[in-house]
């Protein structure tokens, strides 16, 4: 294509209402949480900005000195570092049964565990907060027969991340698997008949067949599994509220609530872009090391 | 697919003929254009059906879940009283309600009137949003200040001013298990903790209930009563710095932790998830709770359970009983940004009188802030909303500072951990001041301002 | 051998047939809870089936709780959305596929490290600016932060680079105009991914929570998950009646889902697959 004004000026026409939104409604926004971070803009300085200070960097500095912080830190870690694994392990597993060739009736399958991806959030968390219920839940019930004793899954501190984790895998399997099986799809048959020539096992063809193949797959998935975990919120928001013993508190929900509940906005403003650094960080991570993959 | 079409479809008949707008604007069919003009206008359409003119004949009154349900019918009677107004009520839910104050009024979209909890008074008062009562009052025929509660009148004003007017009362005090009791040869309840401490044991140990109490840990009215019961006054200096490791917190502390250490009541279940038929099925036999209770325990328990529960003032630890408690209940506040201050008043005085008070205890069973309602209604005669009426005479509120919210969510918290043994009392005491002085340090430095 | 195949796939029906069991279970549940009398879903043992069943939840959501005004809130906001959002979404990503203009490169490249910042981090500054233009408690508060999504930018971008550039040269050799390619040209052979798209940002809106939570500050405002939330806070207690309202703002996206559920598959596979 030739370089025409009309041309530039037809792009920036077509760009034009998008980016209007974007820069207003999204960037303006982000660099004005950015300077209220560096304030304590509170509930107090609502009515009145002359009660707001510059501070610097001390609601920084004061998070990294709030346990509470850690803790919420902690526990979106052990989130992200189990639920993203499992997850992903139960997306390939059920792409692999879901591309095998021996499976009938897949288009059933395919929608059964695809129908807890485009369900509600909230009417999920509402639904498990009766499964998960220690005396009359259905998930104690279907335990006690495998000689498993109740558990209160949402009202004790050592079960509650992971029943929060259970469901969100739950919750979210099905639209990896979908990615996974377009994946597999994308493998040549070809390679497969290789490898039985060479006598390779059921194992073995996974190993150096598949699993490499899907390489690409897996890393687009990680990051955006990764990304989206670290960010959770809706799940503790509606079932446990941080509780108990603050060890469903993620950092969203931490942010949220000094935000919109305390009206801590320079606090919450700074939690905020500590989660958006650890989001970069992570991103950073896992393309330098596809790139390293890739050569 | 790319066929040339005629120029007379051309939609713009632009005469100028600079390029670029020539060539944008060519050839499109006009169907495309209504399109794309169509579905944005449609929106716009809902939406200014959906963005009702404000009108200063119409009263907005928020109110929250139970309550607002129940307004309706006196709604009707008030506007057949004043047929020049209309009352708008909304309703918004308990648990969310604190967030929707605030963020209405960052967002200027405050009603007129709103009913508030008596803990939140203090921080809308410093947001200056809601407006002073005092003048109001002094030329008010209808509202008698002798005839409320002078512990819940308290909470509603703030170093001297008026903010709010008591609409309902509550206090926590216990709910429990008559029959069981008695069966331990205990007529009346313990008045002291001690000796309910030992009755919980006797209950358990001899098998009546599975636990003896249930004390949610997802509340702070228990251990903030039982402290103040001690003397604690939770915060010091103005309220500048918290006090919680002074013996009068601690020593509530260590009693509450001492239930738990008995195993008197169930760890975790902060979320038993039907209250009434664990109550019913002798999964405990003490609770604490305020008045809404008497309503929803004559409702959802069954009917063989009637008669083997009621309701005692709060123990305490030595002396006074019964127990101080804490002051809780709501009143109605007038937003300053209020356009309608007259008719906002007018509902304030109407849903005040004795014969509307008496009238909403009926439908919503809420304990009314009138105590001539009390007599209208005979609360004296019935035995458990008296003992309710003895215990409002002994309630105290709490530290009436905005960041209070903030801070008994940190007692609970604290008082959670130290319930599983993360914590020793000591430590809830130390990382308590430490968290709260910390969260306080706005509230010194507007001080000093102030003083300045 | 043979056995051996057979003994596989036995394992692998069992196996399939278990986690679709597991994976339905909790809806199966809700569906039944939602017409036990009052306190059957808090029996021990659970019940799976109702012994009485009984419609009065539903009857109590419609005729007290107002929910036919929340289904149309949560209609008019994710229709307006996902329209609106299309219409900018796919005249960027064209602009960004096919143009080349000054300071492309580097504009794609702020929008694609962007979608590394959390949205979270907006909302304060945003719902007090959507307040400051009065579009607080309003459709538009919703509409206005969901117009665009990078994301879907990024998308179309991705599929209308694979549309060769000899048809929009032989478009424009036959003197058609920019406009007239995009909209003639580019949407109709865009269709698979906008109509995924439409799909995502339909359901996207429709199951959104936090946002609505923060901007419709009126009862009458609310979308159907802000309503159930609302819902639980006051009816905990009641295990059926909260199922019911569960149903209703599950019921519609499925249907929605199930209805297109072909598009909605293949545009996952689109976009991770063109990586």
């Amino acid at each position: 294509m030739k370089f025409k004004w009309q041309n530039y000026n037809a792009a920036y026409l077509f760009l034009s209402p998008a980016m209007t939104a974007i820069f207003i409604f999204f960037f303006l926004p982000v660099l004005a949480a950015l300077v209220m971070s560096f304030t304590d803009f509170d509930i107090y300085s609502l009515g009145d900005i002359s009660r707001a200070r510059f501070v610097g960097f001390s609601n920084y500095i004061d998070l990294f000195k709030n346990p509470l912080f850690w803790k919420a830190l902690g526990n979106t870690g052990y989130f992200v570092l189990v639920g993203v694994p499992l997850s992903i392990l139960i997306s390939m597993l059920a792409a692999m049964a879901l591309n095998s060739k021996m499976l009938r009736f897949k288009p059933f399958f395919r929608l059964t565990f695809f129908l807890p991806v485009v369900t509600t959030l909230v009417a999920v968390a509402v639904i498990w907060r009766y499964i998960y219920q220690a005396r009359f839940g259905l998930l104690n019930y279907l335990l006690s027969f495998v000689g498993i004793n109740p558990v209160d899954w949402l009202g004790n501190p050592r079960w509650a991340m992971l029943a929060l984790i259970i469901m969100a895998v739950w919750k979210g399997f099905g639209y990896n698997m979908i990615i996974f099986v377009a994946g597999l799809q994308n493998i040549p048959e070809t390679l497969y008949e290789a490898a039985r020539l060479d006598g390779a096992n059921g194992w073995q063809e996974f190993r150096n067949v598949t699993l490499p193949m899907l390489a690409q797959t897996t890393g687009f998935i990680t990051i955006t599994t990764l990304i989206g975990y670290c960010q959770f919120f809706a799940e503790p928001y509606v079932m446990t509220d941080g509780g108990p013993l603050n060890s469903t508190l993620s950092i969203v929900l931490m942010m949220y609530k000094e935000g919109f509940k305390f009206w801590r906005m320079g606090y919450s403003a700074a939690i905020a872009f500590i989660l958006f650094g650890i989001i970069l960080i992570i991103t950073l991570i896992q393309l330098r090391i596809q790139k390293h993959h890739e050569i | 697919m790319v066929r040339a079409h005629s120029m007379e479809k051309c939609c713009c008949q632009s005469k100028r003929n600079t390029v670029s707008q020539n060539s944008f604007c060519k050839k499109i069919k006009n169907t495309d254009f209504y399109l794309l003009i169509l579905l944005p206008a449609l929106i716009l359409f809902f939406n200014a059906c959906h963005s009702v003119e404000k009108k200063d004949h119409v009263i907005d009154f928020w109110a929250m879940g139970v309550e607002a349900q129940h307004l309706g019918e006196l709604v009707t009677v008030f506007e057949q009283e004043n047929p020049e107004l209309h009352v708008r009520v909304q309703a918004i839910p308990w648990s969310a309600a604190h967030e929707k104050l605030l963020t209405a009024y960052a967002g200027n979209s405050t009603p007129d009137l709103c009913q508030l909890g008596n803990t939140w008074i203090p921080e809308f008062v410093i947001l200056n949003a809601i407006e002073p009562l005092d003048a109001l009052l002094k030329t008010s025929a209808d509202i008698d200040t002798a005839q409320y509660f002078s512990g819940i009148w308290a909470t509603n004003e703030i170093d001297g001013t008026l903010y709010g007017i008591p609409w309902y009362v509550d206090t926590r005090l216990l709910f429990y298990r008559k029959d069981i009791f008695e069966e331990l040869g205990h007529s009346t309840a313990p008045t002291t903790w001690d000796d309910l401490f030992d009755l919980s044991l006797k209950i358990q140990n001899e098998g009546k209930t599975e636990y003896a109490f249930y004390l949610p840990l997802n509340g702070w009215h228990e251990i903030v009563a039982m402290a103040m019961q001690n003397g604690s006054t939770l915060l010091k200096d103005n309220n500048s710095y918290g006090d919680f490791d002074a013996p009068e917190f601690q020593n509530a502390l260590r009693f509450f932790l001492k239930l738990y250490e008995h195993q008197l009541c169930p760890l975790g279940m902060n979320a038993i998830s039907n209250l009434y038929q664990s109550f019913a099925d002798d999964y405990f036999a003490i609770y604490i709770s305020g008045p809404w209770n008497l309503g929803e325990f004559q409702k959802r328990l069954p009917e063989f359970m009637q008669a083997k529960w009621t309701v005692a003032p709060m123990p305490s630890f030595a002396g006074e009983y019964p127990g101080i408690s804490t002051a809780g209940g709501s009143s109605i506040v007038m937003f300053k940004n209020s356009e309608n201050k007259a008719a906002a008043w007018k509902l304030i005085e109407f849903l005040s009188r004795p014969e509307i008070q008496t009238r909403f205890y009926q439908l919503s069973g809420d304990l009314p802030a009138n105590t001539s309602a009390w007599n209208i209604l005979g609360l004296h005669q019935n035995e458990r909303t008296e003992v309710f009426f003895q215990q409002l005479h002994h309630v105290k509120p709490t530290p009436r500072i905005p960041e209070w919210e903030q801070i008994a969510l940190k007692i609970q918290q604290h008082v959670e951990a130290m319930v599983y043994g993360d914590i020793t009392p000591e430590e809830v005491g130390s990382r308590l001041n430490i968290e709260v002085n910390r969260l306080l340090e706005k509230r010194r430095w507007l001080l000093e301002r102030e003083r300045m | 051998m043979k056995f051996k195949k057979s003994y596989q796939k036995y394992g692998l029906y069992l196996l399939m047939f278990l986690a679709a069991v597991l994976t339905l279970a909790p809806f199966v549940w809700m569906l039944s809870a939602s017409i036990m009398p009052e306190g059957g879903a808090n029996q021990f043992p659970p019940r799976l089936f109702p012994k009485t069943p009984t419609w009065e939840h539903y009857q109590r959501l419609f005729r007290q709780m107002n929910i036919v005004r929340y289904f149309l809130n949560s209609v008019i906001v994710a229709v307006s959305v996902t329209f609106i959002s299309l219409l900018f979404n796919s005249m960027a990503g064209y602009a960004f596929a096919k143009y080349r203009f000054p300071g492309k490169n580097k504009l794609f490249k702020l929008l694609l490290s962007a979608m590394v910042i959390p949205a979270q981090v907006t909302m304060l500054p945003l719902f007090l600016m959507l307040n400051r233009m009065g579009l607080v408690n309003t459709y538009w508060g919703i509409i206005i932060p969901g117009m665009t999504s990078i994301y879907g930018i990024f998308l179309i971008r991705q599929y209308i680079m694979s549309i060769p550039d000899s048809l929009i040269e032989a478009a424009r050799i036959d003197g058609a105009t920019d406009f007239y390619i995009y909209l003639r040209l580019i949407l109709p052979l865009a269709k698979p991914i906008l109509v995924t798209l439409a799909l995502f940002t339909f359901m996207g809106s429709w199951n959104d929570f936090l946002w609505p939570l923060i901007v419709m500050t009126g009862d009458s405002m609310y979308t159907l998950p802000v309503a159930l939330a609302n819902l639980m806070g006051e009816h905990a207690q009641d295990t059926e009646l909260m199922m019911a309202g569960a149903v209703i703002t599950i019921l519609p996206v499925l249907i929605v889902f199930l209805a297109m559920q072909k598009y909605y598959i293949r545009g996952i596979m689109l976009g991770s697959v063109k990586e």
